[in-house]
């Protein structure tokens, strides 16, 4: 799971554009409190992600995440003494003590269990969408130490991979029995030490220590493309339309003490919105 | 004024018994190609990292005397600075990428510099288009072959044209014609662009011909410095295992040494050993050798008494989204036949030798072999995972690597030199060799010799004939495959074009051929410095007795 460009208006918008869009369905994610809203924004990113190329690895992730979500649905269901309808009555329970399951964390579980999930396909379609390397080369003119580190990280994923590939293949090459798993760790740990320094050498003879102060990406192109503009102006709407669902009692929801759900026109209206805002962008294929 | 200059250089590493430089003065003017000999541990490496400035910023030590590269003394400027100047190529071009795609890989060092977008634009195009990298752009650096995150890290070390260009042995892991390719570019930039070339080799018979200068090193001293005529006839008196094969065949028939195959040629040919204009010597008289290939031919057609010790049977293995990577490959290795594959990066070599130890399996056809098949793959580092060389491998599997006794089995596996390794490597894949049962049918080496100076090649050449299973070696190296192979294989594109004794193949090319072969225009079929000499004397006996 690693960025590939592709032929899609998000791939070819700017990183500052693309970190923008990703952050402003993040914020909707975390905004998001009503069911309606929160299952729209995961819609959306979901729907982004397959207009951008990667549906595929987004809904495999949304589908390894689903026993996170009822993970999370349970725990809640089980510590939280709040709400007042009370499906099961477990009695005493070792460690947690009275414990009676209330319809109200349960379905509260369930919709933190959702934004999990839905967090998770906003950090993946932000690797998968959005080029590492512009995004380093916007944070290197705000913070080096932070951007080198960064660098290094990311630079090592791939290279580890790599290395762990060759590592397992030359020990299936051994005859008899294969080493110990504490064997093999320190092994990869001794390379990765020794990886770490190969790149650190690289990029200090690639003048990454010159401190000179890099020029803005892209020509410096004062005028923005099309999709550069589309997905600021997504991000802004997605922002905004999170906030006024926030605070129009047209999509208000409480948990507890019972649920409270409003589900009108106003709230069907507001998650309409973040949907097409999500998705006006990549509605335009020109320049890809 | 130089555009090198290193006055007086001793250097340490951290915790190392003794010096990797020790009092190194050099000049090296703008515009000069010179090439750094030496063997393996002789100090090119600290040399090359001395004028990158990465020793001693980076590697810390103790460091003494001055090193001044484009009028930085690199005890002002750390690596960073000099880079401004200096572009730098290790061996290893994975550790060398740093960014996502080769485009952003190509303009990283030029932004770094602090040039404007459009220089960084015009910087990635020219120096794409110099190493016909420019389809590659867009793709990712993950995806990359080795072949080709080399060229882009060359790339990104001459994007922008550097004053001074710094590369440690760069056509390590490129075929021949690639590597033949990057020394002509580096011609090119250092003529074109009056770039100060420095190059650390082992193959110096790939870039001799192109240097203006020759340093060599030993113990991190300088031992010659000289123009690289001078320096073979330096290295006959003084270094032998530094000659180049066609210095050491000149050498063998009475003549100066010379750099490059034409200038060798042209020795010849002056000296009457060479007929003009033509390079038809004589074929040797004498029993022929025998030939394994004939022997495998007759294994198909079912009249060999012993069945071969591997075979592929129309094997193929295509990637379900993508090329085949071997089409209908039939070989068969016959029992103790030591064979050489050989072919352009990407041909299907590593694969074929990963489904010869079962790593992958065909999608179409069947590979069998009479026991089992030993792969060493091309990082022996990756099979170290134990403390001591004695937990790696049995005693019975050290001693025939030379590894034997308590000298070796207490110390740490990484410690090792880098042909110890190999050959650690070589005794685990090899396993008991004391124990018949045990013993592999067939040993695989892929790219084995990659970095080893001469010496080591030799020795590692010696070792495999004395193995005792039959042996086929992955290898872009043909004087290590003329050395050890009685067989080449030459794969192109999955599938193998050309399959018979050394000689026929090794001599028939012009990529795949040794120097002697290239030299002699493949007359005689003669693959060694030894084998060109006879048939020179063998040709000018001839000559002899017909004019008496």
């Amino acid at each position: 799971m690693i960025y590939r460009r592709r032929a899609s208006p998000l791939h070819a918008a700017r990183a500052a554009a693309g970190c923008a869009y990703c952050l402003a369905l993040a914020i909707a994610t975390l905004m998001a409190s009503n069911p309606i809203i929160l299952g729209a924004v995961t819609v959306a990113v979901l729907a982004a992600g397959a207009a951008a190329g990667v549906g595929r690895p987004l809904c495999r992730a949304a589908l390894w995440g689903l026993p996170v979500a009822a993970a999370i649905m349970l725990v809640n269901a089980l510590v939280t003494r709040d709400g007042l309808t009370v499906i099961v009555r477990l009695g005493n329970v070792p460690v947690l003590g009275h414990t009676d399951v209330t319809l109200e964390a349960t379905v509260y579980g369930a919709i933190l269990g959702l934004r999990a999930v839905a967090l998770i396909l906003c950090g993946l379609l932000y690797t998968l969408a959005v080029d590492p390397d512009e995004v380093l080369r916007l944070f290197r003119r705000v913070s080096f130490h932070s951007a080198l580190t960064a660098t290094l990280a990311t630079r090592m994923v791939p290279i580890l991979v790599r290395d762990g590939r060759r590592l397992a293949e030359a020990q299936r090459c051994r005859p008899g029995p294969p080493p110990s798993r504490l064997a093999l760790m320190r092994a990869a740990c001794t390379g990765v030490l020794d990886r770490a320094l190969d790149v650190a050498a690289a990029l200090e003879v690639r003048g990454y220590g010159a401190a000179r102060r890099p020029p803005p990406y892209r020509g410096g192109v004062g005028s923005y493309s099309r999709h550069d503009a589309a997905f600021l102006a997504s991000a802004v709407a997605l922002v905004a339309v999170s906030v006024v669902a926030r605070v129009d009692p047209a999509a208000a929801f409480a948990a507890y003490p019972s649920l409270r759900l409003t589900a009108g026109p106003g709230a069907l209206l507001l998650a309409a919105a973040l949907v097409v805002a999500a998705l006006l962008p990549f509605a335009d294929r020109r320049g890809l | 004024m130089a555009m090198v200059a290193l006055h007086g250089v001793s250097y340490t590493y951290p915790g190392a018994p003794a010096p990797a430089l020790r009092d190194v003065t050099l000049e090296i003017a703008p515009g000069e190609l010179v090439v750094v000999a030496g063997g393996s541990g002789s100090g090119k490496s600290t040399l090359l990292r001395a004028i990158s400035g990465l020793v001693p910023h980076f590697h810390g030590g103790t460091f003494a005397g001055r090193v001044i590269v484009a009028d930085m003394d690199t005890r002002e400027h750390g690596p960073g600075e000099v880079a401004q100047a200096v572009g730098t190529l290790f061996q290893d071009p994975e550790t060398q990428v740093v960014t996502g795609t080769v485009r952003a890989e190509l303009a990283f060092g030029l932004e770094n510099r602090g040039l404007s977008p459009a220089e960084v634009a015009r910087g990635v195009e020219e120096a794409a288009l110099a190493l016909a990298i420019d389809h590659l752009l867009d793709r990712s650096t993950a995806e990359l072959s080795g072949g080709e995150l080399q060229r882009t890290a060359l790339g990104a070390a001459l994007a922008g044209r550097p004053a001074v260009v710094v590369l440690d042995e760069p056509t390590s892991q490129l075929d021949p014609v690639a590597g033949d390719e990057l020394i002509g570019l580096l011609r090119r930039a250092n003529e074109d662009f009056d770039a100060t070339i420095i190059l650390a080799e082992h193959r110096l018979e790939r870039c001799l011909g192109a240097a203006d200068r020759v340093v060599a090193l030993a113990d991190g001293a300088i031992v010659c410095d000289a123009s690289p005529a001078e320096f073979l006839a330096w290295a006959a008196r003084a270094a032998p295992n530094l000659q180049t094969p066609g210095a050491r065949l000149l050498n063998a028939v009475g003549q100066s040494p010379a750099a490059g195959v034409k200038r060798a040629r042209a020795t010849l040919r002056r000296a009457g050993l060479l007929p003009d204009g033509r390079t038809d010597v004589e074929q040797p008289r004498g029993p022929a050798p025998p030939s394994p290939w004939r022997a495998r031919r007759r294994s198909r057609t079912g009249h060999a008494a012993t069945p071969p010790a591997l075979t592929f049977e129309r094997v193929w293995h295509e990637l379900r989204a993508g090329p085949a990577i071997l089409r209908d490959v039939s070989l068969s290795v016959a029992p103790e036949e030591r064979v050489a594959l050989m072919g352009r990066n990407g041909a299907g070599k590593s694969t074929l030798l990963r489904h010869a130890a079962g790593l992958m399996a065909p999608t179409r056809g069947a590979v069998r072999s009479a026991g089992r098949v030993a792969l060493l793959l091309q990082n022996p580092t990756d099979y170290l995972v134990h403390e001591t060389v004695a937990d790696e491998a049995p005693a019975a599997a050290l001693g025939p690597v030379g590894l034997a006794g308590d000298a070796f089995a207490a110390r740490h596996p990484r410690e090792l030199s880098g042909g110890e390794k190999q050959r650690l490597a070589l005794a685990i894949v090899l396993g008991d060799m004391g124990d018949p049962a045990a013993r592999p049918a067939v040993v695989c080496l892929d790219e084995p010799t990659r970095g080893m100076d001469r010496d080591h090649k030799q020795e590692l050449a010696d070792l495999l004939d004395g193995l005792g299973s039959a042996v086929v070696v992955a290898t872009h190296d043909p004087e290590f495959a003329a050395a050890f192979a009685q067989r080449v294989v030459l794969l192109a594109d999955g599938a193998p074009i050309a399959d018979g004794s050394a000689s026929e193949v090794l001599a028939g090319g012009s990529y795949f051929a040794t120097e002697t072969a290239r030299i002699l225009g493949g007359a005689g079929g003669a693959l060694t410095p030894a084998d060109g000499a006879a048939l020179i004397g063998l040709r000018a006996g001839a000559a002899t007795e017909a004019i008496a």
